[in-house]
This record gives structure tokens, C-alpha cells and sequence, in this order.
């Protein structure tokens, strides 16, 4: 299994184990409530050293980007990043990344840990023209600092201003003397920013956030949380609300597809779809007291089984049993009631506006 | 006390077994958000499942640790599933069994051999 340069930091922390697509990562420290509650209303950290980096560079990078992914790099700004899906040609999605412009010839791609050979590959295959192209995953390690105070915390240990840093822009510069690329970006629905810096430093960073953020109540946050943390807020999970087998479209996510840029891969069907219409289209429900909706369960109408949910979980924050699952699109309106399937036994539940929770802002 | 090596207890009282699952088995579980319990006056079978834990994470079978007939649940984990974290042992209890055959209770685990299973 992969190991994080902060493995032996989580297990002095306490923190139970697991098996996460090939990675040793931790799941939980103390409790997956105890550790989201803090996101939502402290700090907390997270060591995300499994995700792919990928440099995309030279005269022809941003041509590239523009051809591999839906959003439109070229209406970024330098220093600006976009959240978008990388398709194939008949429209399905490869993964979700994030998109980071220094310049039109310059550009980080981060990618998700489970799918970095193959999105390697994929890129690799489509690449043209004058560009280069290196994976650097291996050596880039990657702290994400969430919560209403995550900026208090982090602004104790940098002399670059973070304010002036909007939401899903970046800046370089230093945090105690690593030199980190520093984001407000995250996948908590809470303020925070995420750090990429050269990995050999994890635990110096690590251990100097954690005692900056030690009045404020920081706690480090397992992948359990991290899963509740983002399904509250609606932020897609690959392998689960999206994978191989959906697009864009049928995902809801028409915001992070820009026809406008020309063509690219994928958008031939992705256009046909959003003018045609879908045959599933992916929801946000919520369930009664009882059992909660898991990956997997099916989703049934009149006794009929018209589709799968993709993610559910009890919700922290929300206190109530919510989940996504892909269904007809006559059955999405909001206020929509049908079944989930748990262990042989149907229970309703209601479709409602999604994200299930956003934060207040100031 | 007895155990399982599904990591439940099982205590006898006359001839009814009260059981719930061990602090090993709560704290690997995590948060337990939901206990679905039999109905009263279901009949059981020993190493059947009669019930799931869920925790925000997972969702567990339990398994009778004895055969016999359910005299009671615990009614305050619907409000407060929570209470199986907080006390597995005492007042996070899950059910009560009626004995068919208490000899099934003298072949559970002991203390001694149930700690060797957790290690």
C-alpha cells in the first residue's frame, strides 16, 4: 500500500487505518461527528498527499487544456483555477479536477488518487503540439485547512496576505519557509485553503498548523468526515456520483461546461444531451428517521426500480438522512417522493434542493 | 458475561440473556446513527442475524448470540443511537432474549477468550 509522508503523524494521532484505493489513509482520529462538527464550526486538517499533480507546460498547454476539459481556461484569469470534468469522446467522465492557470502556458491539473494512471494516460493520449507534460504526485504534498477559522490560523504562519485571495484563486508564497502554492479552494462547503508544497516538508507544516490552530479548537479530519463534509454540500465524489458511466449533463453539473469555448472532447454528445434531454439525471433527496441511504441501495417507483443512489450518509450538520442517486428525469422535480431500498424494505424519501447545506457567509 | 466472536456480550438473569455489543465492537464501529431492532416476541436463532448497526460509515449485521424469544429492545437508542458509544457495555444494550436451551449460553466465549480475538 501507498504510504503519505504523514503516516506516522496520523498514527501517533490515534487514527484508525484503512485501505483507500491503494493508500494507507486515515479514516478517523476520534469520531467522524466530533471531527465535521469542528470543519463547521472551528478548523480542521487534512492530509490529501494521495492526489495527483499533474504540470501541463509550454506554448501550446493552454490549446490542450481547452481540448481535455469542459470548462473554459481561456476565460480564466492567470491565478485563477476552474473546477471542471475531464470527458471522453462519447461524453462519460474520466474524472473531475481541478483546473489551475498561472498562464496560458502554464497550468496545474489536480486529479483524483484512484484515477491518476489512468487520467495520466488519457491526457498523455491527447496531448498535441508543443507542450509538456509531467506528473509530479510523488513529490508535491497537499494540506487542505477548512473552516471558519482555517484563514485566522494560516495567516499565523505566512506574511502573504490572504484575504485579498478570493474563492477558488491562488497565490505562491511562503508558509513558515516552505514555498506553497496557496489556494481557497477546498471539498467542505467551509471557508479554508488547500496548500501544495514540495512533500519532504509534510511534517513541518503539518505540526506547526496544527499547534497555530490549537486555541481555536483545530482537529485533524479523517476520510470519513471528509466524505459527510462534502456530501452535505453537494461537491461530487468520482466512483460514486460520478464515474465511467455518466456525463456531465446527467450529473448536473451543465455550469462546468462551456460551449461557448468551441469544440473539445466530448462536447458533440454532451450538446446533444443538453438539448435532447438525459435518462437519468442525478438528484438530492433526504429520508425519514431510520436507516440512512448508502452507495448502491436502488431507488424504486411503484414498486419498480428506476435507478441507484450514489452517495447517502446521516448528516452531521443537517442532522438528518440525505443522499444523491441518479433517476428519471421525470422523477426530479423537487418534492418528488419515491423509495429507497434498504435490506428488502422500501422508505420514502422526497427530493430537495441541493446543496444540502450552505455556509453562512459574512 | 459472555462474547461472541461477533464481538457482542451476552449476560444471563434467570432465563433471559440481555445483549449488546462490546466497546471493541463500538469504538471500531465509530458513531452508531441508527440501530434497527427486532420486533418483541420475534424468535431468534443463534448465529442468525437479528438486527443492523449503523454507523455514519458502515452498517453491521448482528447475530443472535443465544436461540430464543424477544421479551424486549432497548427503546432509547430510536431517539439516541449514540447511547451504544457511550455505554456498549451497560446502557447502550440492544435486546433480551428468552432462553430456548440455556447450555447455548455456556458455549460463548469467555472473557479471557474473547480479549485473545480482539488482540
Amino acid at each position: 500500500m501507498n504510504k503519505t509522508p504523514l503516516c506516522a503523524v496520523h498514527e501517533k494521532l490515534g487514527a484508525r487505518m484503512i485501505d483507500f484505493s491503494g493508500w494507507y489513509m486515515p479514516v478517523q482520529y476520534t469520531s467522524i461527528i466530533e471531527e465535521h462538527n469542528a470543519v463547521r464550526e472551528a478548523a480542521g486538517l487534512f492530509d490529501l498527499f494521495h492526489m495527483g499533480e499533474f504540470w501541463l507546460t509550454g506554448p501550446d498547454a493552454l490549446k490542450n487544456v481547452q481540448k481535455i476539459v469542459t470548462q473554459d481556461a481561456e476565460a480564466l484569469s492567470d491565478r485563477q483555477i476552474a473546477y471542471t470534468p475531464m470527458c471522453r469522446p462519447d461524453g462519460s467522465i474520466v474524472d473531475d479536477l481541478l483546473v489551475y492557470r498561472w498562464n496560458a502556458e502554464k497550468f496545474l491539473l489536480v486529479v483524483n488518487a484512484s484515477n491518476i494512471e489512468k487520467d495520466y494516460n488519457w491526457i498523455k493520449s491527447q496531448l498535441e503540439g508543443d507542450v509538456k507534460f509531467d506528473n509530479q504526485s510523488n513529490n508535491t504534498g497537499l494540506i487542505a485547512i477548512q473552516g471558519p477559522q482555517a484563514e485566522a490560523i494560516l495567516q499565523k504562519l505566512t506574511r502573504q496576505r490572504l484575504k485579498p485571495i478570493k474563492f477558488y484563486w491562488f497565490t505562491s508564497g511562503k508558509v513558515l519557509d516552505v514555498e506553497c502554492i496557496i489556494s481557497r479552494t477546498g471539498y467542505t462547503g467551509e471557508e479554508g485553503f488547500e496548500l501544495y508544497y514540495p512533500a519532504e516538508h509534510s511534517e513541518k507544516l503539518w505540526n506547526a498548523l496544527m499547534e497555530a490552530g490549537k486555541e481555536a479548537g483545530i482537529k485533524p479530519i479523517g476520510l470519513g468526515a471528509r466524505d459527510t463534509l462534502r456530501l452535505e454540500a453537494r461537491l461530487m465524489l468520482y466512483g460514486n456520483d460520478i464515474s465511467d458511466n455518466t456525463t456531465p449533463i446527467e450529473a448536473n453539473l451543465n455550469w462546468t461546461v462551456k460551449f461557448n469555448k468551441g469544440a473539445f472532447t466530448g462536447s458533440d454528445v454532451l450538446k446533444k444531451q443538453k438539448e435532447q434531454g438525459v435518462s437519468k439525471t442525478l438528484v438530492g433527496f433526504e429520508l425519514g428517521k431510520g436507516p440512512a441511504a448508502r452507495h448502491g441501495y436502488p431507488i424504486v417507483k411503484d414498486g419498480k426500480t428506476v435507478g441507484e443512489v450514489t452517495s447517502g450518509t446521516m448528516a452531521p450538520t443537517l442532522k438528518k438522512n440525505i443522499g444523491l442517486g441518479y433517476v428519471p428525469p421525470a422523477l426530479s422535480a423537487i418534492g418528488t417522493v419515491f423509495d429507497i431500498e434498504i435490506r428488502g424494505k422500501n422508505y420514502p424519501a422526497t427530493v430537495i434542493e441541493t446543496p444540502f447545506y450552505t455556509r453562512a457567509r459574512s | 458475561m459472555r462474547f461472541t466472536k461477533e464481538h457482542e456480550w451476552a449476560k444471563l438473569d434467570g432465563n433471559v440473556v440481555t445483549v449488546g455489543i462490546t466497546e471493541y465492537a463500538a469504538h471500531q464501529l465509530g458513531d452508531v446513527v441508527f440501530v434497527e431492532l427486532p420486533a418483541n416476541g420475534s424468535k431468534l436463532t443463534i448465529g442468525k442475524t437479528f438486527g443492523t448497526i449503523e454507523s455514519v460509515k458502515t452498517v453491521s449485521d448482528m447475530y443472535a448470540p443465544v436461540s430464543g424469544e424477544v421479551v424486549e429492545t432497548n427503546s432509547e437508542l430510536e431517539g439516541n443511537p449514540a447511547l451504544v458509544n457511550e455505554s456498549p457495555m451497560d446502557a447502550g444494550w440492544i435486546v433480551k432474549i428468552k432462553v430456548a436451551d440455556s447450555k447455548e449460553y455456556d458455549t460463548l466465549l469467555s472473557e479471557a477468550d474473547y480479549k485473545k480475538i480482539c488482540e
